[in-house]
């Protein structure tokens, strides 16, 4: 009797196919929104996650000033030194790597070609602290970063653009105005999240950098790479303290530098984002809704329409459950199947949208049950009013409805 | 499933071995309440033997669609007893009644009545598809009714691709699927043109003879009553006339 329900109820849909298109569009317009919402949520998630861990693990940022983006503290702020990182380095424990870093940008030129690049002054800690390996050549000599030689490790990009097709080792690369040999060759870490193109960059001993670039002993930032498991916040604070020390900072002046420990930026920012997520999921939460509120106008309005067929049913001997059933299978058959129009739509779109938004396409097979399951119950609380009115017809009354 | 069972009088030998296919004893019903009650039928006494080809006639009002639907288990009586098969059914509720029409009873309205969009074989098995047949059973069957109405080869044809008359066909076929033991027919020629009207009584007169279908047929057309072998007519919510041919067809 059941399948006899169903049977009944798929023939009624497959006989108004145009109706039962408009009928499910609202729950499949809703079911897509919520899981290309979530997906792309979760996505842009997982690239900040990305992101971050390419900046290398458990690393923490050391910079002048009280705190980031413009207008931070002027010129008078006092820059950290060499010094300060070989301090780190010697009295901070469980630290892998710290590397003091000067950045720059110039044009290069090898042969023919030119290109302008990201110019990073700084040791061979950077590899550890930003997770860098070496396609092919050889990292600094300590000769080379002690007397600030005139070498350099390119990105994959800076190959591609001026040594097109040849083995850049050993070859001359000009960098703005002196000539450095190109010893190394970083292996390709692709776009950050944000776009940006993480391998278009030189990397040349931090001396050579103040020398030839800044004149001074300035250090833009220093990189601190720790060890697995070690707690950041103890690291932190010693840092914190051994910096002030050394600033000689008396004990009412505030810290007149910083350390981010991108570990909790990344929280942070992924926190942000999964409430954004949540929000944007909800709103579309609420046009599923409505699409189960269409249903159930079509359904009344069906009810209304069928009337007299109705009427045939109950006369040649219809029970009441059997209509009630068939009505609320017409709904739910309608809405479950919106619901996996609307995921096919969404896993169809969500790939094209993650390029789009440059985030990876992450398949959540939890949202796409929920949405499902979701639209079938829209189907049975949306479907038995209407479903109720059918059953309770009166046979003489619906046969004689015009 | 007998009408005893429908109507809870589980003995079925207590009824009586000659008992009439259909007796209303005393039959009311009032329509609204108080000031404005309409009482559509006052006193109905009305004994239907199996086999009867009955024409009901009366003016609009007289009370005849009222008694039709009555006797169609479509609706229930203020006060009297409608014995079927000699079980009191009276009392049924909605749900037993909707039994008693799939497994006894067959209707043929005057507008015809098929599903739209739907095929005629479809439609014929639609009475089968509540009573649980299997699939296989139901083509056959409704294949069979078809051809006995004379529509084999129109099968896959929709009622909007049928005339009037092979609508009405089509209708019969489904009334009469199921083997009921009655069809019921409201106006079955209402919508018709007279040579259909009458291909249509001949052929309700020859289920009636061949399969030996009770039919009783409401209609206010003498030309077809005529093909009945009774005519009983209403006025005024009683039967004021109840008239036989001489000749009884059969039984």
């Amino acid at each position: 009797m059941f399948l006899n329900a169903i049977l009944l109820a798929l023939r009624e849909i497959c006989r108004n196919l145009m109706r039962s298109f408009l009928t499910i569009l609202g729950i499949v317009i809703g079911v897509a929104a919520v899981i290309t919402m979530v997906t792309l949520g979760n996505g842009a998630t997982q690239a900040v996650a990305d992101q971050i861990s390419s900046l290398g693990s458990n690393l923490l940022i050391l910079r002048p000033g009280q705190r980031l983006g413009p207008g931070r503290d002027g010129v008078s702020v006092p820059r950290f030194r060499i010094a300060d990182a070989e301090a780190i380095s010697s009295q901070v424990a469980s630290l892998q790597a710290v590397a003091p870093v000067v950045n720059s940008g110039a044009t290069l030129v090898a042969g023919n070609e030119n290109w302008s690049s990201a110019i990073n002054g700084t040791t061979n800690d950077y590899l550890i602290a930003g997770n860098w390996t070496l396609a092919t050549g050889r990292a600094f000599s300590e000769d080379e970063e002690k007397l600030g030689r005139a070498v350099c490790i390119i990105g994959e990009t800076v190959r591609a653009k001026l040594f097109k097709g040849q083995d850049p080792i050993g070859s001359p690369l000009r960098v703005k105005n002196f000539s450095c040999e190109v010893i190394g060759l970083l292996a390709s870490k692709g776009q950050g999240a944000m776009g940006m193109d993480q391998d278009d960059m030189v990397i040349i001993p931090i001396r050579t950098a103040q020398r030839r670039f800044t004149g001074n002993q300035n250090v833009s930032t220093i990189l601190v790479s720790m060890k697995d498991g070690v707690d950041s916040a103890r690291v932190i604070e010693q840092i914190g303290d051994l910096m002030r020390e050394r600033r000689k900072l008396a004990d009412h002046e505030e810290d007149n530098f910083n350390i981010q420990d991108t570990k909790q930026i990344a929280q942070t920012l992924s926190g942000a984002i999964g409430t954004l997520t949540t929000m944007f999921g909800a709103v579309a939460a609420v046009s599923l809704l409505v699409g189960g509120i269409g249903i159930m106008n079509i359904m009344l309005v069906s009810v209304t329409e069928r009337t007299r067929e109705i009427g045939i049913r109950l006369a040649i001997g219809a029970l009441e459950h059997e209509v009630l059933l068939q009505f609320l299978i017409e709904a739910v058959a309608l809405s479950a199947f919106g619901g996996l129009v609307g995921i096919v739509l969404a896993l169809l779109a969500c790939p094209f949208l993650a390029d789009l938004m440059q985030v990876p396409f992450v398949f959540d097979p939890f949202i796409n049950l929920l949405s499902f399951g979701f639209s079938a119950a829209i189907g049975v609380l949306f479907g038995y009013m209407p479903a109720r009115k059918a059953a309770s017809l009166d046979p003489i009354e619906a046969l004689r409805h015009e | 499933m007998s009408v005893s069972e429908a109507s809870g009088n589980t003995d079925d030998a207590s009824k009586p071995a000659d008992a009439p296919l259909i007796a209303f004893q005393g039959i009311t019903k009032t329509y609204g309440q108080g000031q404005t009650a309409f009482l559509a039928l006052r006193g109905v006494d009305l004994t239907i033997h199996a086999g009867e080809f009955l024409a009901i006639m009366g003016p609009s009002g007289s009370g005849k669609s009222t008694a039709m639907n009555i006797l169609g288990c479509l609706d229930t009586p203020s006060a009297g007893a409608y014995l079927f098969q000699g079980a009191h059914v009276e009392h049924l509720d909605r749900n037993q009644r909707a039994l008693l029409r799939r497994h006894y009873l067959g209707f043929v309205f005057q507008g015809f009545n098929l599903l739209a969009r739907t095929s005629a074989q479809e439609n014929v098995e639609l009475p089968l598809l509540y009573r649980g047949e299997a699939p296989e059973k139901r083509h056959e069957a409704a294949l069979a009714a078809l051809a006995l109405v004379g529509l084999s080869g129109w099968e896959h044809h929709t009622p909007a691709e049928l005339s009037g008359g092979q609508q009405q066909r089509v209708a019969i076929a489904r009334a009469i699927v199921t083997q009921p033991l009655v069809l019921l027919a409201d106006e079955p020629t209402g919508n018709l043109d007279s040579k259909r009207s009458h291909e249509i009584m001949e052929l309700l007169v020859r289920l009636n003879q061949e399969q030996q279908i009770t039919v009783l047929m409401v209609t206010h057309e003498p030309d077809m009553a005529k093909y009945a072998y009774r005519n009983v007519h209403f006025v005024d919510g009683v039967v004021s006339s109840d008239s036989r041919e001489e000749a009884l067809p059969c039984s």
